[in-house]
């Protein structure tokens, strides 16, 4: 879980000269055009984006200009989208599917018809083929019914992305087809009552047979997202595996494509939960389920890999879908802001109102520009297939946060009404409360973030060590000038603030952000010192150090945050959107509330902090068992005769 | 008295060429015509139904720009009858027409991915939205001179015409059209179906022909101007009143009685 496959570190002065390939020049001498044309062999390709920035680099091209689709495809997009709103608004009834805990079978057929079944499925399978940055767009109007939205992502992002991304040809052939159209549903068994977060323990067994032609499927999983309607499962179970090395016998993980009609699957009853009640989550159990060979994804032993790769690819669209329900709350709290009154006045007049409505926007505006930047790498990537696992981490962590609080603060501006029942705010509450908790919990992923983000810089950091040991004037050069430059906080210009009005390659942010993106550059090169610091400090043993690097986490979630934000607001003011300027402001004022969080945990990182207290406390509750202290009205017998000297008047 | 079941005399009949022959191939001729119809459905891009109309402060029209426009449901109502007819094999060709300007296009994708087969386009620049005039159907008539069904809510084949039940102030009509006809469709004709976003793609293939009114030689100078635009009158607050002496006295009050 801690790999991330291609791991080439570069020095960068060993190619030709940065400046140059800031001028936005190919390697051949040709000048690059249009921003969207990129050099293949370019070093800056070799890892996308966030994991340089824990080196104090920051990789310009990658993240701007902001993606965008062309005319054509954003024209069938926009086609696409007013159906699936229309059906949203007239055919799905989400108080009716939370009270009866059960999506009905005629909106489950609308969403099939729609095409809802099989976005991503390419489209010789039947499928509508849509790309990363399609599919997060739909997935802003399905999230309007947390339960729907459960249910579709439960068989497409990860029920079925196994077939797609690990199957064969034959494999693909025979599941996708049914798949793509919903005659098929699909569900992702994984998690096991002793392997949640803990993925590498699950205790499924699947036992070659006899005739070798089948293995046997024996276990038992719970939590499962549409358990209890699948028809094709992707299961992952334990295989005893031969190490061609060392000929060890070892248990390893193995991906199956499981069919309900194989036998033996028997499914419990759905759980009565707080939230999503319209989704089905169930137990499901295997007994001797007889899986053929050819039903293997992708290599025997080599299913944890396949897990983590359905699940890394998924996580981005929670951007979306996440700002999709926080801007429908907007409206519908607006209208009440706009037209209560008390004190004489609305209450859309009294700043502590206006701040929250403020703190949504915020939120979702960087929630949304993160996970199309995400869907925007991914979809452009040169020879595509880039790993923005980390990145997809990071908008998955930020964006169900920000649905938490944001949903809860509009709640709280309709006050008691927001409380009952009869408005939807707390089917809101209570459908985003699971976000934080599945699709990996929101703790794993930020050590996830920190610890591979640390791996790489630690990795770079090695090689420009032996560079300086062996005497590499260069190197010895840039690390002073890094160093110098940082300590009178003069990082190197990352010079991604355009020094014209004109934009002269679009590689970089409009002047308007100036304020915004300084703040930012800043925070780049604070990280960068900080990484060394905190590396030379802990070495290997960082790993344990999880208050370090959660903080980590969260200062590289908020400059992922403040990056996509500038790049987004840039694009708006140079193609002239409606309201560019509103976007401007919330851009730079983002930036600012953003910095002065990280600049509180840059100190806390750097010097004093409370974390060795903070765990003694913990650990010495945990120990005992419960709360510790004394009760406030505790007192001990003798304590009237022992003198007290009242203080003197 | 007929045997319950002469299998003999049934094979015989239905054999014999000539009463049988002539009366079938009457009808596949019949089936043939009405198969071999082609449907010329008119949408057009008004402001979306939902939305709340604002009148500009010149009160020179309303206001369009940044506004979500849609296919006119009664557009959509009309597309949905077309496919239907093709669906029973009734129809051989469905062709979408909207006159408008560029973003048209957008509409007769939807028309496209609906059912249609093919587009065509007349590029009419001035804004428009959906003046409720109630002309178009009528005026294509008389232009073609064929005869017109309008406020359809019920539309069936009967051997070489259309039955077409319409919706009238006093009731339900019931009239015989022959073909070729205009029909303009009413809200109880049918329920639109969604265009799916796999035939929104499928649309993609199909064609659009672009034309403009000077193609066809047609005049476009205007032989109306609108004058103003304004919102309606605020509507007055009712009065309840608790007998009928009371309601009398208000009316002679007023001077309306």
């Amino acid at each position: 879980m801690l790999s991330t496959g291609k791991l080439r570190p570069t020095l960068g002065l060993v190619r030709r000269p940065w400046c140059a390939s800031a001028a936005g020049i190919h390697s051949s001498g040709r000048r690059l055009h249009n921003p969207d044309e990129v050099d293949l062999f370019d070093f800056r390709y070799t890892t996308p984006f966030v994991k340089n920035l824990f080196v104090g680099k920051f990789i310009r091209e990658q993240v701007f200009p902001f993606p965008r689709l062309n005319q054509q495809d954003y024209d069938q997009l926009q086609q696409m989208v007013d159906p699936v709103e229309r059906f949203f608004k007239d055919d799905v009834d989400s108080a009716q599917i939370d009270t009866d805990a059960k999506i009905p079978a005629e909106t489950l057929q609308g969403l099939k018809d729609l095409g809802l079944f099989g976005m991503q499925v390419p489209l010789e399978y039947g499928g509508l083929g849509l790309s990363n940055t399609e599919y997060a767009r739909l997935g802003e109007i399905t999230a309007i019914d947390g339960a729907i939205a459960v249910t579709l992502a439960a068989h497409q992002a990860i029920g079925l992305k196994g077939i797609m991304i690990a199957g064969n040809a034959e494999q693909k052939a025979k599941y996708l087809p049914k798949l793509a159209t919903g005659e098929h549903v699909a569900a992702f068994a994984l998690t096991e009552p002793s392997s949640g977060s803990d993925a590498a323990s699950i205790q499924t067994r699947a036992t070659l047979s006899d005739s070798g032609k089948h293995f046997l499927l024996n276990g038992g999983k719970i939590w499962i997202s549409n358990g209890g309607i699948a028809d094709v499962f992707t299961v992952f179970a334990k295989t005893e595996v031969v190490d061609s090395k060392s000929g060890e016998v070892k248990d390893k993980v193995t991906a199956f494509i499981v069919e309900r009609s194989f036998g033996g699957i028997t499914s419990g009853k759905p759980e009565d939960k707080l939230g999503i009640r319209g989704s089905n989550t169930c137990t499901v159990h295997f007994e001797d389920t007889p899986v053929p060979i050819e039903n293997v994804l992708g290599e025997v032993g080599g299913g944890f890999k396949v897990a983590m790769n359905i699940l890394n690819g998924g996580r981005f669209s929670m951007g979306s879908s996440g700002a999709g329900i926080v801007k429908k709350l907007i409206e519908q709290t607006a209208e009440h802001a706009t037209t209560r009154t008390q004190f004489d006045r609305k209450l859309m007049e009294f700043p502590i109102i206006q701040e929250k409505f403020a703190e949504m926007a915020l939120r979702a505006y960087a929630m949304e520009s993160m996970a199309y930047l995400t869907a925007g790498i991914m979809d452009r990537w040169p020879g595509g297939s880039p790993d923005c696992s980390v990145e997809a981490a990071m908008v998955k962590v930020y964006s169900s946060e920000s649905v938490w609080s944001s949903v809860s603060e509009a709640l709280q501006v309709l006050g008691g009404l927001g409380y009952m029942k009869e408005y939807p705010y707390e089917r809101y509450l209570r459908d985003a409360r699971i976000l934080m908790i599945f699709e990996g919990t929101n703790e794993i992923l930020r050590m996830y973030i920190a610890l591979v983000g640390m791996k790489f810089a630690g990795d770079i950091l090695k090689e420009k060590l032996k560079e300086l040991k062996r005497g590499n004037i260069g190197v010895i050069l840039q690390t002073v000038r890094q160093r110098w430059g940082s300590g009178f906080g003069m990082g190197p210009s990352h010079g991604f603030v355009s020094e014209d009005r004109f934009i002269g390659d679009g590689f970089k942010a409009h002047p308007s952000l100036t304020a915004g993106a300084k703040l930012l550059e800043e925070n780049v090169n604070n990280l960068g010192t900080m990484t060394e610091t905190l590396l030379a400090r802990h070495g290997k043993g960082i790993v344990e150090e999880q208050l370090v690097l959660k903080r980590v986490a969260d200062i590289t979630i908020n400059m992922y945050a403040m990056t996509a934000v500038v790049s987004r607001a840039s694009k708006a003011v140079v193609m002239g959107l409606p309201n560019y300027d509103h976007e401007v402001l919330m851009a730079n004022t983002f930036c600012q509330k953003t910095y002065n969080e990280n600049m509180q945990m840059f100190h806390d990182l750097g010097g004093e902090n409370t974390d060795a207290a903070v765990q003694k406390i913990g650990k010495d509750i945990l120990k005992t068992g419960n709360y510790i202290a004394a009760h406030p009205l505790d007192r001990t017998h003798d304590f009237d005769n022992i003198d007290v000297v009242p203080p003197q008047r | 008295m007929w045997p319950i079941f002469d299998y003999g005399r049934f094979v015989s009949i239905i054999s014999s060429s000539d009463v049988y022959g002539v009366v079938w191939m009457r009808s596949l001729a019949q089936l043939h015509k009405m198969a071999n119809l082609r449907v010329l459905v008119g949408v057009k891009r008004v402001i979306d139904y939902a939305v709340k109309i604002r009148v500009k402060p010149d009160n020179s029209g309303v206001v369009t720009d940044g506004v979500k426009h849609s296919m006119n449901p009664f557009c959509e109502i009309a597309m949905e009858e077309a496919v239907r007819l093709k669906e029973k094999k009734l129809a051989k060709e469905i062709i979408a027409v909207s006159c408008g300007p560029a973003q048209a296009q957008e509409t007769i994708r939807t028309a496209l991915a609906m059912g249609a087969d093919r587009g065509i386009h007349v590029e009419v620049t001035g804004k428009s939205i959906d003046g409720d005039n109630n002309q178009t159907g009528q005026m294509t008539a008389a232009l073609l001179d064929w005869p017109q069904a309008t406020f359809a809510s019920e539309v069936t084949k009967e051997n070489d015409h259309l039955k077409v039940v319409r919706e009238i102030d006093g009731g339900l009509e019931t009239v015989k059209v022959t073909l070729p006809a205009v029909i303009t469709a009413d809200l109880r004709l049918n329920e639109p179906r969604y265009a799916t976003l796999p035939n929104i793609m499928k649309a993609k293939k199909k064609k659009i022909a672009k034309h403009k009114a000077a193609d066809f030689g047609v005049d476009l100078t205007p032989t109306l101007e609108v004058v103003g635009v304004e919102d309606p009158p605020v509507r007055q607050a009712g009065q309840k009143v608790e007998s009928t002496e009371e309601l009398v006295a208000k009316l002679k009050d007023s001077g309306v009685v």
